[in-house]
């Protein structure tokens, strides 16, 4: 029965063609707008590594007293004191302090002009906590971070460029004049949102090129790539800036359970606590511990436009449907006639309802196929309009497509339900008398 | 014209009616607010700069070590690019109007004032206001001997050696306006972070941030005369030497030091486009949407009136008949259509103001200008109109003839 009502559907888009043109448009236009804009939203809300977003936590610290901070909220930042302290009392499974680099590779080619490279210093605990896939190699040690040492981490790109995609573990590659060991070299990494950085990046931005050792780049006095900001002068010189209450680095740890969490947040009090103690901090202790969502929501990843223009769509889409309902309600009444006849041969009303919401359902279809079309064209376009960092997310992926042609259907069969009813109730008597 | 038939007939097509006035309804709430968010994104791409737009080169390098001699070097580079041909001003500056990162720093007005009054971005670098090409409109610009160096500037902040601090500052009209609004800033005392007087000398009438998401703070700019080699460089030339005069300075930069990598280079108009890119690209998409609205909305007229003249074919006929003229037959449409989308704009008015206030409370915005609404309801009663005219001019089409078949 079904395919017989399907059939049945197909041949009734033909035959009032105006009408059901500007119904299947109308869909296909609700859905690819509201379709589009998902994308968009999908991409800038993603969670960026799905089996351990509730596992790693961005630790805030107080450092700068109520006089400074905005609503008691302490900053994104901390100071070099406090990664260096919570590194040093060591107490979740693995932690890493991090900051965002920018050196400049030295080709051996001397054909090669230097580039500068995307890159973070970080501790050897980063690649297991992040999941950082490699294709050659590993990341580096406790015994590296603790000796400074000249080992680095490269990116896959970085590598096709300077050793033609070969292992390099082992060779040497020199930054900013000086040379540096490869431990590794990434497989493509490119989580987006850019989770362990919205601080400098606004969450999206090119993948990281390369990875040092935090404690190396503190030696070689490597400023920050991204933002500094004191709230009072650091003082002249690396070591009064560094030993200042300036913020620049970011800490995350991993705690694999809710409880460990817990005993990181308190032992996090408890170092603010001690930090009251000495004297450096006059306020009681103000430290926050946010897993990635939180701590991607908190930083506002999603652009607002993003929220916005998906608010626009999805009412669009009520007002293309609001219209379909009208628009079926027209196409159903036409053919109370025929109901008329359906009904006096014995049809149920049951029968009317299938028949009904079917083609329905194959009015929805129709138009999810245009809207996959204007979907695709629509996907484009957001990559030609957009910020790039942002739009190059968006695609149209398998999921999407089914996700379009769900909505398309149901959609559409749920405003089918008003004219069905009233198809159902059309009186065969009244029908075929008048006529 | 006889509007009581009218309603009685609506009566009869209670669900139909009521989608039609649903739909305009919902039209011109999203309408309404669309094209006010629109307006906002272009009042924004439009926003004044206070710089020469079209004239300006932006070019940033980074050293590949740290070099102590950072401050010749970099007046050596400046005195290279000014000799090149068509350049008319060089600056090196710590950062550029709408270029995205940003110097700030809290503004208070009072000596041991608790919380600062505004934020405000600064600029730096000799010879900087006059590069940009802004505007003075008070007081003077900063001078040569108004200049310290950085390194120094940060050495004398640590000891609290006040005779190698800058002591003066030009400020935009705004921030002027804001800090002592109605009084000439000239002259006027402003302090930023230690209790070191700085002395208001000139007045640009505009100068924008690098980077700010709200319009009110976007000229909260001074320029401070502190010297420092950041290794980005401002150029100004005339439009048509952009292109000659970047590369040129490019070519300059890599004879000086081979070693240096180029980051940036742009000419500022690209600048200006990237900043906006976000804002225009939501305009258009916005615009999009309210076109695509306003179509679905007339088809959704033109499909139900359609039905409404064919189901009442009969009832058209016996009128006719009955002496009701072509004429009264489509007044009949056009009235009924009237007013049914006033009831769906009066109703749309209302929602509107709903999902403003919503917009208000979730994302900031201003408050929906009261001038909207009934642009947006004779928008909606024009395309009402042609949406119904087709359907109308069908139904006065329909011979008195039909009155007596298929009875």
């Amino acid at each position: 029965m079904f395919a017989y009502y399907f059939q049945l559907g197909l041949r009734s888009l033909r035959r009032n063609p105006i009408l059901t043109a500007l119904m299947v448009m109308a869909i296909g236009f609700g859905v690819a707008a509201s379709m589009t804009t998902y994308a968009v939203f999908r991409a800038t809300s993603n969670n960026p590594i799905p089996e351990k977003s509730s596992q790693l936590f961005a630790v805030q610290i107080d450092n700068w007293g109520p006089e400074d901070t905005k609503n008691g909220e302490p900053s994104s930042s901390l100071s070099y004191t406090d990664v260096i302290g919570l590194m040093a009392a060591h107490k979740a499974r693995r932690q890493t302090a991090m900051y965002p680099v920018g050196p400049s590779v030295i080709p051996a080619d001397a054909h090669l002009l230097p580039f500068n490279v995307n890159s973070y210093a970080v501790y050897g605990d980063a690649f297991p906590m992040f999941d950082i896939p490699f294709l050659y190699g590993s990341g580096w040690g406790a015994a590296e971070d603790d000796g400074h040492a000249a080992v680095v981490v490269i990116a896959r790109a970085i590598n096709d460029k300077l050793f033609n995609g070969a292992n390099s573990v082992g060779r040497e590659i020199n930054i900013d004049g000086r040379n540096y060991r490869i431990t590794g070299v990434m497989d493509s990494w490119n989580p987006q949102p850019l989770f362990f950085d919205p601080v400098n990046t606004s969450g999206f931005d090119d993948p990281v090129d390369l990875f040092i050792p935090f404690t190396r780049a503190i030696e070689l006095k490597m400023g920050t790539a991204g933002n500094n900001n004191c709230n009072k002068n650091s003082g002249d010189g690396w070591d009064a800036w560094l030993h200042s209450e300036c913020i620049w680095a970011q800490y995350w740890v991993e705690a694999s359970s809710k409880a460990d969490a817990d005993a990181y947040l308190r032992s996090l009090q408890g170092y603010a606590a001690e930090q009251q103690r000495a004297g450096r901090f006059r306020w009681p202790p103000n430290v926050r511990l946010r897993n990635v969502q939180e701590w991607l929501e908190f930083q506002k990843v999603v652009p607002p436009e993003s929220k916005i223009s998906l608010l626009v769509a999805l009412a669009f889409l009520l007002i293309c449907l609001v219209n379909t309902v009208g628009l079926l309600l027209a196409k159903f009444m036409r053919r109370a006639a025929e109901i008329g006849v359906r009904r006096a041969l014995g049809a149920s009303r049951r029968e009317i309802y299938g028949q009904f919401l079917i083609e329905a359902g194959t009015v929805g279809l129709a138009g999810g196929l245009l809207g996959l079309l204007l979907t695709g064209l629509g996907v484009v376009g957001v990559s030609w309009v957009f910020d790039p960092k942002v739009a190059r997310l968006a695609t149209l992926d398998a999921s999407l497509v089914a996700l379009t042609l769900l909505v398309a259907v149901l959609a559409t069969v749920m405003a089918a339900f008003y004219p069905t009813w009233r198809a159902a109730q059309v009186q065969p008597a009244w029908q075929l008398k008048s006529n | 014209m006889d509007i009581l038939p009218i309603f009685s007939a609506l009566r009869r097509h209670k669900i139909t009616a009521l989608l039609v006035i649903l739909e305009v309804a919902l039209t011109c709430a999203i309408v309404c607010n669309a094209v006010f968010l629109i307006t906002q994104r272009i009042d924004r791409i439009h926003m004044l700069s206070g710089v020469a737009e079209h004239e300006l080169i932006d070019i940033q390098i980074s050293p590949i070590s740290a070099t102590t001699d950072s401050v010749p070097r970099m007046n050596e580079d400046l005195a290279a690019l000014r000799q090149i041909p068509g350049v008319t001003a060089v600056a090196s500056s710590n950062q550029l109007p709408l270029g995205g990162s940003s110097w700030n720093a809290g503004i208070k007005i009072a000596r041991d004032q608790k919380e600062s009054t505004l934020n405000a971005t600064t600029y730096y670098g000799e010879n900087m206001l006059e590069t940009l090409g802004t505007q003075l409109v008070a007081g003077r610009s900063l001078l040569h001997d108004d200049f310290y160096d950085f390194d120094a500037v940060v050495k004398a902040g640590s000891t609290s050696d006040t005779k190698n601090m800058p002591k003066v500052a030009v400020v935009t009209q705004a921030m002027a306006d804001r800090l002592w609004p109605g009084v000439s800033p000239l002259g006027k005392e402003l302090f930023m972070g230690d209790n070191i007087p700085i002395t208001v000398v000139g007045v640009v009438a505009h100068l924008v941030r690098p980077s700010f998401s709200d319009n009110a703070v976007a000229e909260y700019s001074m320029a401070f005369p502190i010297r420092m080699a950041a290794g980005r460089y401002v150029i100004r030339t005339a439009p048509e030497n952009r292109e000659r005069v970047l590369a040129a300075a490019l070519a300059k930069l890599k004879q000086l030091d081979p070693k240096r990598v180029v980051l940036k280079k742009q000419t500022w108009d690209q600048v200006r486009e990237k900043f906006f890119q976000n804002d225009r690209a939501m305009a258009g998409l916005l615009l999009g949407v309210c076109v695509a609205l306003l179509v679905v909305t007339a088809l959704g007229i033109v499909g139900l009136g359609s039905f409404w003249v064919a189901q009442r074919r009969r009832q058209i006929g016996v009128r006719r008949a009955l002496g009701a003229t072509r004429r009264h037959i489509l007044r009949y449409f056009q009235t009924e259509n009237f007013l049914l989308a006033t009831i769906g704009i009066v109703l749309g008015m209302a929602m509107a103001y709903g999902v403003n206030l919503l917009l208000m409370v979730h994302y900031e915005l201003p408050r929906l200008p009261m001038m909207y609404l009934p642009m947006g309801a004779v928008v909606l009663w024009l395309i009402g109109q042609a949406a119904v005219l087709g359907p109308a001019l069908r139904a006065a089409a329909v011979p008195p003839v039909v009155a007596t078949r298929s009875v």
